[in-house]
């Protein structure tokens, strides 16, 4: 605890045990993720990237091991390790009946901030929600709910973000959009933790990926020391074809609605 | 932490009024049960039950009240249960906030809702010719243990609403609290009643809350029932509470 905020690891994670009941679901996590950057935590459905995140979140508690966020243990010292976080959990952490600017101010307003309404509506600009902002989140598509949800997860600038799977369920479109806003909060100097199933939103969003099988970290780097891991890749020349997501983006048109102008290539 | 309770529950209490007001319909479907059941015990059972009152409604309003309350608190469990699978619930829980309060904010809005649907209730008995000379201290004093009663039920729900795996399973529990006034003195006196069915409904709580009501509307002096009744609406408070709490801190770590 010597050592300054600024050269210990947001997140430290040593030895960490869950089982339910017989199932053992995380055997012995170890990892560090340093401050700022995406780190993503790569794995199958039933790896226990969710428990690893709630665990992390203080919502549920390890059987053995320790794990720390921003230098506080999530056992000993959850109050801290909650104001320094944020969780965008796996369904879409959002009020239905209210509006999406309810929605902000109502988090606003937990956290004790002052000039709710204002932090809300830099927050709809932001994400460009805007004109939806006095809608009820009932009538939003998955892309804007998914969109609120990580403007609600950023509101008190915590600088530790937990974003468990938050492109499941969304198409193509949408999946960009939230890419976008990820990558925005990284080059602010948030660090964010990533749970993802998908190899391709890892290898776009990620500065280190950590792969959980079956309950252990099988492999952490960055994406070009996990590359070494395998034999030199072999020179071979291939036409290439555009994917059906290049074309299914290309004929709906993504022509920048959802804020992302200038990527019209 | 606790030192934002109070701020934290007005927080969440104002969200769930929200849920509320843009929602009516709940409040609505709770009171058209209770009212159905007084229509149809004045106008086509109450001409051949003789309860010893003036008019039928005046004997039947203070059980009815109950049975409102009883429904009520089936949408509080369900209002809880649905926010406990949606991710909301996970968000405040790792927000740095009076993990309580999320509960509290619950029970609260329970007591509102229910007051509402009471007022409508009481609204559609005075059409029908419910009279009563109480004063304001009786009313206050029927208000008072309503409150109590709700909320006794309201830890109930929340117990419900907590442990439940389905939707179903979040409102079901509240049937058997529906039909206690029925086996009460709620509709009929207890005296017409075969000797186990009468031993049962004379000492069961709804009995000695509801004689209690009829006895504040009448302006007749109260008898010990009050003290049964409100030491059951205690008892049950206090337990419910207790278990909800368990409930609750197993649910969240």
């Amino acid at each position: 605890m010597k050592v300054g905020q600024a050269q210990e690891p947001a997140i430290h994670v040593r030895g960490l045990e869950k089982s339910y009941k017989t199932l053992r679901v995380l055997r012995g996590v170890d990892f560090d993720v340093a401050r700022g950057g995406v780190f993503a935590l790569l794995g199958s459905n039933g790896a226990g990237k969710t428990t690893a995140v709630k665990i992390l979140s203080t919502l549920l508690k390890a059987d053995a091991g320790t794990a720390s966020v921003n230098g506080f243990d999530v056992a000993t010292q959850p109050a801290d390790v909650r104001e320094s976080i944020s969780l965008t959990g796996q369904f879409a952490a959002v009020d239905e009946i209210l509006t999406g600017r309810e929605n902000l101010v109502l988090v606003a307003r937990l956290r004790h901030l002052r000039h709710p309404g204002k932090i809300a509506d830099e927050l709809l600009d932001r994400f460009s929600l805007t004109d939806a902002g006095a809608r009820k989140v009932a009538t939003y598509s998955g892309g804007m709910r998914r969109r609120l949800d990580i403007a609600m997860s950023l509101i008190g600038n915590p600088p530790v973000i937990f974003l468990d799977e938050p492109t499941t369920g969304l198409d193509p479109r949408a999946r960009i959009e939230v890419w976008q806003a990820v990558r925005e909060l990284a080059d602010q100097g948030t660090t964010v933790l990533l749970t993802t199933q998908y190899l391709d939103e890892a290898e776009h969003l990620a500065d280190r990926i950590a792969i959980l099988h079956e309950g252990r970290i099988i492999a952490n780097g960055t994406l070009p020391e996990l590359k070494r891991l395998l034999p030199p890749a072999k020179v071979e020349y291939v036409e290439k074809q555009p994917t059906l997501e290049d074309v299914f983006l290309a004929i709906i048109g993504d022509d920048g609605a959802a804020g992302n102008a200038g990527t019209d290539d | 932490m606790t030192t934002h309770f109070f701020g934290d529950t007005a927080v969440l209490l104002g969200r769930s009024g929200r849920h509320i007001t843009r929602s009516l319909d709940t409040v609505i479907t709770v009171s058209i049960m209770p009212i159905a059941l007084m229509l149809l015990f004045v106008y086509v059972f109450g001409g051949a039950i003789d309860a010893g009152s003036d008019h039928y409604v005046n004997y039947l309003l203070p059980g009815i009240l109950l049975i409102t309350i009883a429904m009520g608190i089936s949408y509080t469990a369900f209002r809880l249960f649905t926010d406990m699978r949606s991710g909301i619930f996970a968000r405040f829980q790792s927000m740095p906030i009076a993990r309580s309060s999320v509960l509290w904010a619950h029970v609260l809005t329970s007591v509102v809702s229910n007051l509402i649907s009471l007022v409508i209730v009481v609204l559609v008995a005075l059409l029908m010719g419910f009279r009563s000379g109480a004063g304001v201290l009786a009313w206050l004093a029927v208000a008072g243990i309503l409150v109590l009663f709700t909320l006794a039920l309201t830890w109930i729900a929340v117990i419900a609403g907590l442990s439940a795996k389905t939707v179903d399973g979040a409102s079901a529990f509240s049937y058997p609290i529906v039909f206690l006034p029925f086996v009460s003195s709620a509709f009929v006196p207890t005296d017409t009643m075969p000797g186990p069915v009468r031993a049962f409904a004379e000492n069961q709580p709804v009995t000695s809350i509801v004689n209690t009501i009829r006895d504040l509307f009448a302006q007749r002096p109260v008898s010990g029932d009050v003290w049964i009744g409100l030491a059951w609406c205690a008892g049950i408070l206090i337990v419910a509470c207790a278990l909800a709490m368990v409930t609750y801190h197993r649910k969240i770590t």
